[in-house]
């Protein structure tokens, strides 16, 4: 395969601890590539606080609601003989069949329509309920931004990730910025994508958490690599962790107060920072050359 | 009394103020509840006495030696988890399977079966400032709302048997079902922020979410010196709508030099601005509650 036919690739930002820069990263990933290659978007899957969009003077162009069926019972034609209950493994349904009294639960439902199978007396139908949205957004002329963003009080987001992966698919290159933490809604915003940069911290926090995303994303047989963000702060356990393992360490990006503080003012760093910017598109095209697809 | 920390983004500073608490109360029950990542007991070692595995979430197993090969399935499945793979065989991924079980109980053959995790772990144990619950989930595991209830009952139980008033819970990032196993019920949040953009939007996502619980809350600025003009925002914010405002922590490299050393901001500088901000704090945060 010739290096040069490679033009697409899904990169996911992601680390276990919060905080380490995984916004700030993915924005400057994006912003040191965008102009350099066809059809590069970014994707903040971050659905639970999504913070991309404070990093753009962007305009909001096309909206769509992400929706998970909810059963309806008519208790007309419910018999109360609780199979539904049983086949619901979310314990959404309470029924108290001698006073013939049925309930949902909306938040525990997981929208699987096995209360609907379940029911042979035809009381059950769907009607849909919103669970968030994925918005498209305009800046400087291109349609490059999405945004996954979960209600308010819904349990999990992993709907809305999935959501904006599937909308955002035929784009070439897709940097994603994933939720923190190794559970669900990490495991759905990576699930699909070409490599990992895990970002991390240089202290025991960073550390145990690092271990924890790299043993969840080993499970699911996928590519990673590390960027240490605050490099200088902390200690070197890291960076034996990283050597004695044999994990590509990418980049270090060192501790610099300046930076968290025009990150804190909503400002893309390597816009400020020219040699990251340099950094940050060498590593891109290193990526791309060896995990990204080719253009047929 | 439960009181939990909490902050809608990540890396405010959370844990180390949650154990800067437990230093300042000195008898507590601390319970973890931050279970994908749990943290804690780096800082305090504990002394584990228990350890139980959790029944985590089911995943669907397909019994090759009975599957027909059908795919009735895959037609039923709504979390796009069973597929056909380049052999025409159908597998189900465990990555996106939701555990629902519908699968199994329409399969023609029976062949489908729900098998549940037990690599999560509930750890009980002893520590330098009272007792400590953790959860730890497995790599990769799901509900971990449930992980969450199951932690904060054992620290009510402990709390109970051994006469200890307070429980101290380090909570998740977010605002999702892990969060709101969390809060529920709780009798205090603190919500630790920072003066940037991204702290002002998930602070207010976090206060829509206690607010929605009708909890009792106040809010803590920590790195407040990293950017004045939102320091100030983030008060008037505050102070607008009432909210109470606990204090300002600056940024303090000592919080990092602590945990190098395996030591609480408290333990290892005692004397600290910061340290003494925290220990101020909680007093407040006792006195409302005394009050109310």
């Amino acid at each position: 395969m010739q290096e040069n036919n490679k033009n697409s690739i899904s990169i996911a930002v992601a680390s276990g601890k919060g905080g380490t820069g995984k916004t700030m990263l993915s924005s400057s990933l994006f912003n040191s590539i965008k102009n350099k290659y066809d059809d590069v978007v970014l994707l903040d899957a971050d659905a639970e606080e999504p913070n991309d969009l404070l990093f753009f003077d962007a305009e909001e162009i096309s909206s769509t609601d992400v929706t998970q069926k909810i059963p309806v019972i008519d208790v007309n034609k419910c018999k109360f003989c609780g199979k539904c209950r049983d086949w619901c493994n979310y314990n959404a349904i309470f029924l108290l069949a001698s006073t013939k009294f049925i309930k949902l639960t909306e938040e525990l439902c997981h929208g699987c329509g096995a209360c609907s199978v379940a029911c042979e007396f035809g009381a059950i139908t769907e009607k849909d309920a919103s669970l968030g949205s994925v918005k498209n957004f305009i800046c400087d002329g291109k349609k490059n931004l999405y945004e996954a963003k979960m209600h308010q009080g819904v349990m999990t987001p992993v709907n809305v990730i999935k959501a904006v992966h599937k909308i955002t698919n035929k784009h070439k290159i897709r940097i994603i910025d994933s939720p923190p933490g190794t559970s669900c809604p990490f495991i759905h915003a990576v699930a699909e994508v070409d490599y990992i940069i895990l970002i991390t911290e240089p202290t025991p926090f960073g550390l145990s958490d690092l271990k924890q995303s790299i043993s969840t994303l080993e499970s699911m047989n996928k590519k990673y690599g590390v960027v240490v963000n605050k490099a200088g702060l902390g200690n070197r356990a890291i960076y034996d962790y990283l050597s004695s393992e044999g994990i590509e360490l990418l980049l270090e990006i060192p501790f610099d107060k300046d930076i968290a503080r025009k990150y804190s003012e909503g400002k893309i760093i390597s816009n400020f920072k020219p040699e990251l910017a340099k950094d940050l598109e060498k590593i891109f095209d290193y990526l791309l050359n060896k995990y990204g697809n080719s253009s047929n | 009394m439960e009181i939990a920390v909490i902050s809608g983004k990540g890396g405010t500073g959370k844990s180390s103020i949650t154990a800067a608490i437990a230093n300042a109360l000195c008898n507590v029950v601390l319970a973890d509840c931050d279970v994908d990542t749990a943290n804690l007991h780096l800082l305090f070692n504990p002394e584990i006495e228990e350890e139980e595995s959790f029944v985590g979430a089911e995943t669907a197993v397909i019994d090759y030696d009975i599957c027909i090969n059908c795919g009735e399935c895959m037609n039923y499945c709504r979390f796009d988890a069973i597929s056909k793979d380049k052999n025409e065989n159908i597998v189900i991924s465990d990555i996106f399977c939701d555990g629902c079980g519908l699968c199994e109980k329409i399969c023609p053959e029976k062949a489908i079966s729900m098998l549940a995790s037990t690599d999560s772990k509930l750890l009980t144990g002893n520590f330098r400032f009272g007792k400590m619950v953790l959860g730890h989930l497995a790599p990769g595991e799901e509900n971990s709302g449930k992980l969450v209830n199951l932690v904060r009952d054992r620290a009510r139980e402990i709390s109970k048997t051994n006469n200890i008033e307070h429980i101290i819970i380090d909570g998740p990032p977010g605002i999702g079902c892990p969060v709101i196993s969390t809060v529920t019920g709780v009798d205090y949040c603190i919500i630790v922020t920072e003066p940037s953009l991204s702290g002002l939007h998930d602070l207010k996502r976090t206060i829509e979410l206690v607010e929605s619980f009708k909890l009792n809350f106040g809010i803590l600025i920590n790195k407040a010196d990293l950017n004045d003009k939102i320091n100030v925002k983030i008060t008037e914010f505050c102070n607008q709508n009432n909210y109470n405002l606990l204090g300002q922590i600056n940024f303090d490299t000592n919080f990092v030099e602590a945990m190098l050393n395996t030591k609480t901001i408290g333990k290892m500088f005692p004397e600290s601005e910061s340290y003494g901000m925290i220990e101020k704090m909680i007093e407040k945060v006792l006195q409302s509650l005394s009050e109310s």
